[in-house]
């Protein structure tokens, strides 16, 4: 590996991470507030990509614009699940991660059929440039997503800690019945949980559709990543997720780099059978979920 | 509800039962030729459906039975090609394959609980699906083993067609469902759906936990790996995309429509939801929207699924007659 390729897979792989870590960051704190795991948040990230798509690629919007509706389409979504699965099925968590299983061919359909299926949809760059770095050529557009990461995680550690409202949803995810005895409001917590977990996803679809194929099946070709992200970190905890997010980023870039994608998948769940074997509650996590 | 609920069916039950049977005994030699190959389909997955609901006694929604189910088909496939294994013997070989891969995966995770034992267990059987992919040596890529051997002529009947090979698994889904019947109605039985009821209090009643996790999969996983045999053996070829998640969800709805309370809510999930979706073929590209819909609306407004409507109706039917209520 040359130094050049070297310093670009390095570039690569914290990006990666950050896409991983802004995914797999709402998974977890949806599972955290309501023990509910989602099987179509990645369709959450391919709504974003999407969005970006119809809008800054169809329509001609400023790719900001576009990437700011990608956000909203997220937490859109994130609370329509809310409302229109987890709530009715809460409590009850294997149904609810089948219920979300389903959800996976609801969302792939109405996608294929309104853009259509087949070909991934072109999407131009709107950042031509490159940083260069001792010899490396690093595009702008594929490390767009690093600083948005890490401003939206550490705005959301900042939140969960010391804001009221992020401190009301950390109570309700240590404990429901006694969240509800303070006067917080469980339903609109948990609403609040997956429109964080919506918008974040969409965030992550909206940077990277211009890097990734956009196609119907972008969805289920990125939770599996994501979920491993989040067993490994340790479910219910955002720093387990980051710190399992930057192992993976780098993992799969490198083993993708170097061998091929489908090695890179095989290596990653080796590399969480292990994790899991040794720590079942995963990294960070304080109790096996 | 009792927990034990009798040995046998009572004689009213064995009437449709019969029915049924005969029904499809007679039925090859009224149909065409390519609806003896459809019915076969309904036999290979109810083997699959109802193994796999074994396993949900327990409570272990794992998302990898069907690659236990390829587990099968690539051994028996691989046994009877490359090894020369007579087909009969390469079928439950691959079983057994099935059935060893299922706890292969299980143990090292037992540990893990909820959706983290799900996502998990998942990912180290994607790490087995994805080598037949990579490994273009024995497991030949993505376009998979072509040329599998079909069963041999035995006593004068040749097995490669379609109407012995259609009562061959018949007789084989039969078989398999009358010993997952008697393990159902078994003490084992009754363990596993104490273990899904209340772990903690099943622990404290002395069952082993762990260990019946393991046993339910690798039951299950044995009868997974008999339904790929004997679908790579009708079908003479085998590759990786018929085991990925999408085959997984439509295992998923069949037992979720179905209902899984009872040993018959797998059997009327596969013949509901498969006859609809060989009638939808028209439709191929939307045809997933309606069936990841029905599972989700199922999910929250019919938890039981058609069984458990069915046991309502059952149940008011008998109150109305003033009869003892339905057993479950």
């Amino acid at each position: 590996m040359s130094s050049q390729l070297f310093i670009q897979t390095v570039a690569n792989a914290i990006a990666a991470s950050g896409m991983l870590a802004l995914i797999a960051v709402g998974l977890t704190l949806a599972f955290g507030v309501m023990q509910m795991a989602n099987l179509a948040h990645g369709h959450f990230f391919m709504a974003g990509a999407y969005t970006v798509y119809a809008l800054y690629a169809l329509a001609g919007w400023p790719f900001w614009w576009a990437v700011a509706a990608a956000v909203a389409v997220g937490a859109l979504l994130g609370l329509i699940v809310e409302r229109g699965v987890f709530r009715p099925l809460q409590g009850d968590v294997v149904s609810g991660f089948i219920a979300t299983a389903g959800l996976m061919f609801v969302f792939e359909v109405l996608v294929g059929e309104i853009w259509g299926w087949g070909l991934s949809r072109p999407i131009p760059s709107p950042y031509m440039r490159a940083f260069r770095f001792m010899g490396a050529a690093v595009a702008f557009q594929r490390v767009l997503v690093i600083p948005f990461a890490v401003v939206s995680i550490g705005g959301l550690m900042v939140f969960m800690r010391r804001f009221r409202l992020g401190r009301a949803l950390r109570a309700v995810a240590q404990d429901p019945e006694a969240a509800a005895l303070q006067g917080i409001n469980i339903n609109r917590m948990t609403a609040l949980a997956l429109a964080i977990a919506g918008a974040y996803a969409g965030l992550a679809g909206g940077l990277m559709s211009t890097i990734y194929a956009v196609t119907p099946s972008l969805g289920g070709h990125i939770i599996l990543p994501a979920l491993i992200v989040v067993v490994v970190g340790g479910m219910g905890s955002i720093e387990g997720v980051t710190l399992a997010a930057l192992i993976f980023g780098f993992v799969m870039t490198f083993v993708t780099t170097l061998v091929d994608g489908v090695t890179a998948v095989m290596v990653s769940v080796t590399v969480m059978a292990l994790v899991l074997a040794i720590r079942p509650q995963g990294l960070m996590g304080r109790v096996v979920a | 509800m009792s927990l034990h609920s009798g040995k046998r069916l009572k004689g009213w039950a064995l009437v449709p039962l019969a029915g049924g049977i005969l029904g499809l005994c007679v039925l090859p030699f009224f149909v065409r030729a390519y609806l003896i190959e459809v019915v076969m389909m309904y036999f290979i997955y109810i083997i699959l459906a109802q193994s796999y609901r074994l396993i949900v006694t327990v409570h272990d929604w794992q998302l990898y039975h069907v690659v236990l189910y390829g587990v099968g088909a690539y051994t028996s496939g691989m046994l009877a090609k490359s090894a020369g294994v007579p087909v009969f013997f390469a079928i439950p070989l691959g079983g057994l394959m099935a059935a060893l891969v299922g706890v292969a995966i299980t143990t090292p995770l037992l540990r893990t609980k909820g959706w983290g034992f799900y996502i998990a267990t998942y990912g180290l059987a994607e790490l087995i699906r994805l080598s037949w992919l990579k490994f273009r040596n024995p497991f030949g890529g993505s376009t998979g083993i072509i040329d599998i051997p079909w069963p041999p002529v035995v006593a004068g009947i040749d097995f490669s067609e379609g109407v012995p090979y259609y009562f061959f698994s018949l007789g084989v889904m039969l078989l398999v469902l009358y010993f997952l019947y008697r393990i159902e109605k078994s003490h084992l039985g009754d363990s596993f759906k104490a273990i899904s009821m209340d772990p903690d209090l099943a622990a404290s009643t002395g069952i082993h936990i762990p260990r019946h996790r393991l046993m339910a999969c690798a039951i299950g996983g044995f009868f997974a790996g008999i339904a790929g045999g004997l679908l790579v053996h009708r079908l003479g070829a085998v590759d990786p995309k018929l085991f990925n998640l999408v085959t997984m969800l439509y295992l998923l709805i069949w037992v979720v429509v179905g209902g899984t309370k009872t040993f018959w809510g797998p059997i009327i999930g596969v013949s509901v939801m498969h006859t609809l979706f060989e009638l939808s073929r028209p439709l191929i590209q939307v045809r997933p929207l309606f069936f990841g819909l029905s599972m989700t609306l199922v999910l929250i407004f019919m938890p039981g699924g058609i069984e458990g409507v069915l046991l309502k109706v059952v149940a008011r039917w008998q109150k109305r007659n003033r009869l003892p209520t339905a057993e479950t």
